[in-house]
């Protein structure tokens, strides 16, 4: 087998958490889909944004508010680059991808969303960009509409494209699977979308931490991502939209920061991105993604990328010699995740035995809970992966699920 | 039997197995395989103890003053650990269910059930079987 040119040895020496043991064992992480660890370089920046730097931003002449202003600002242009956005008015920082997809179904909702209208959703998204949409078309009487998920774990391209049809309002729909792993064909789904002049939005929360993410090449409307899956902090997020969306979007939450001056007759608001972050932000939050992103950048998302690829294709071996265990979710492109059904066993029994072993899984519906249905299922083991994960982590993990299977047979 | 008593039994059973949690679990699952499945027109809605992951069902009688307790689950350790519930609170009055301090539950080393995060863990079966209890001994 290839093995990838990075040195994991020498990545994981800079994760200290991945030095502790559980139950007496070594930590073996394979939860990363739900938050990834955090690196020395993350860790170093938000502490020493509390001993040396803590001030609030945009509005002091002092010394400290300048430096953390300029510092926090640094950190929109490095999400610019990182998603190879045109401008750094076109990003927002939220509290994460749910925050993100909030602030456009509510935006988008009050003001440009027909009544009746329709939203497209698929039947593999999280829960986070369900239940938006559910509520805004609830208010507005109008209605989801559903790309089915095939056996393999696609989206169904037949159903989206005569879904399509229906003039829809707005496609709402997931880069990545956090159940399935599979990569969806974004380009070509955002170019049929627009054929229609129909905007998208992209929950790209499980894609970010695991591939290059190009907003101007996939042509997204609006693209999400939460940090904490990307080896930053959690509470902080993004939500890009190119400028022409941002700038037709009504106010979300108003007050401090979102002015350019107030009296009691008339509020002008400022310019974007400021207009859509009320409040003072989470500023080591913000320096904490960055952190990571120029982490991530230093390793090279291709780099990244193609580890887990490896690690991902040998567990997908190791997995399938298994007697009992089936892969739910064979889609040719997959990123990020491997879930399993094992015969007989209930994923939270195989969780608590693995969990005794040091070993680190997701079980139950993973905030799925269509897809679920739509397989008839009550959950499954899910093994999520960080560039952190090594080839004998896997050789652990089957082994622990041979005593799973030993234990419960 | 009362609680007091297979409390005591319970402890010796798991002090026998020492500190191996892999002999401890395999103790746990087989209590659950020991105990008789509900029927699947027993296995309702309403009997659930919510919790998001695995499923657990729990019903009560109440038989010349005494509360009877059988249980099920789509899991097999969440099944092993209502068996052991049941088994040490079945048959009791009202009165020494809903007093009953269950210090067990912390000796024999079932702590990380005890988060209320657990999906079906011990403490909302405890509760249900108390709150069940309960619900008798004001009928008395």
């Amino acid at each position: 087998m290839i093995r990838s040119a990075l040195d994991i040895g020498r990545i994981r020496a800079q994760f200290p958490i991945l030095q502790r043991t559980v139950n007496a064992k070594p930590l073996v992480y394979f939860d990363s889909g739900a938050t990834s660890q955090k690196p020395d370089a993350v860790i170093n920046a938000m502490n020493e944004y509390y001993r040396l730097r803590n001030a609030n931003i945009h509005r002091g002449v002092h010394t400290l508010s300048q430096e953390i202003t300029a510092l926090y600002e640094s950190a929109r242009d490095t999400v610019r680059d990182h998603l190879n956005a045109t401008n750094s008015r076109e990003i927002i920082f939220t509290a994460g991808t749910t925050a993100s997809v909030n602030m456009v179904a509510d935006t988008f909702g009050k003001e440009i969303f027909p009544s009746g209208g329709s939203v497209v959703v698929s039947e593999m998204e999280h829960h986070s960009n369900i239940l938006p949409w559910q509520k805004m078309v609830k208010e507005k009487k109008g209605k989801l509409l559903v790309i089915p998920v095939t056996e393999r774990g696609e989206m169904d391209m037949n159903v989206y494209e005569q879904l399509l049809e229906k003039s829809p309002s707005f496609v709402a729909v997931t880069h990545v699977s956090n159940t399935l792993g599979t990569v969806n064909p974004l380009k070509e789904m955002i170019r049929m979308a627009h054929a229609k002049n129909i905007p998208v939005l992209v929950d790209g929360a499980q894609a970010v931490p695991h591939m290059k993410v190009d907003v101007r090449d996939l042509d997204a409307d609006f693209y999400c991502f939460s940090a904490h899956k990307a080896y930053g902090p959690t509470g902080v997020g993004v939500l890009y939209g190119k400028e022409a969306w941002l700038e037709k979007l009504p106010n979300y939450q108003v007050g401090g920061g979102t002015i350019k001056t107030v009296s009691f007759e008339r509020t002008e608001y400022a310019e974007l991105p400021l207009r859509f972050e009320a409040g003072t932000p989470n500023i080591e939050g913000g320096i904490g993604m960055k952190a990571a992103l120029d982490w991530m950048n230093g390793i090279g998302c291709m780099a990244i990328e193609a580890h887990e690829q490896e690690l991902m294709e040998y567990a997908t071996q190791q997995l399938e010699k298994l007697p009992g265990i089936r892969i739910l979710g064979n889609a040719p492109q997959k990123a990020g995740v491997i879930s399993l059904i094992m015969e007989g066993i209930h994923p939270y029994d195989a969780g608590m035995i693995l969990d005794k072993l040091g070993i680190a899984v997701r079980t139950g519906h993973h905030c799925t809970q269509p897809l679920m249905s739509r397989f008839g299922i009550q959950g499954t083991v899910r093994i999520s992966f960080g560039v952190y994960n090594t080839f004998s982590e896997v050789d652990a993990l089957v082994e622990g699920l041979g005593k799973v299977q030993k234990m419960l047979s | 039997m009362s609680i007091a008593a297979t409390e005591k039994d319970l402890l010796d059973e798991f002090e026998l197995l020492g500190n191996d949690w892999e002999a401890r679990y395999e103790h746990i699952i087989s209590m659950g395989k020991d105990m008789p499945p509900l029927r699947d027109e027993e296995k309702k809605e309403e009997f659930l103890i919510k919790g998001c992951q695995s499923r657990v069902w729990l019903l009560s009688e109440f038989r010349n003053g005494k509360v009877f307790f059988k249980a099920d689950s789509d899991a097999a350790i969440p099944k092993g650990i209502v068996a052991m519930m049941v088994r040490l609170l079945s048959g009791n009055t009202p009165d020494e269910i809903v007093n009953a301090p269950l210090n067990v539950v912390n000796s024999i080393g079932l702590k990380e059930h005890l988060s209320p995060t657990r999906a079906n863990g011990l403490v909302s079966m405890i509760k249900q079987m108390k709150l069940d209890a309960l619900a008798y001994k004001a009928k008395v």
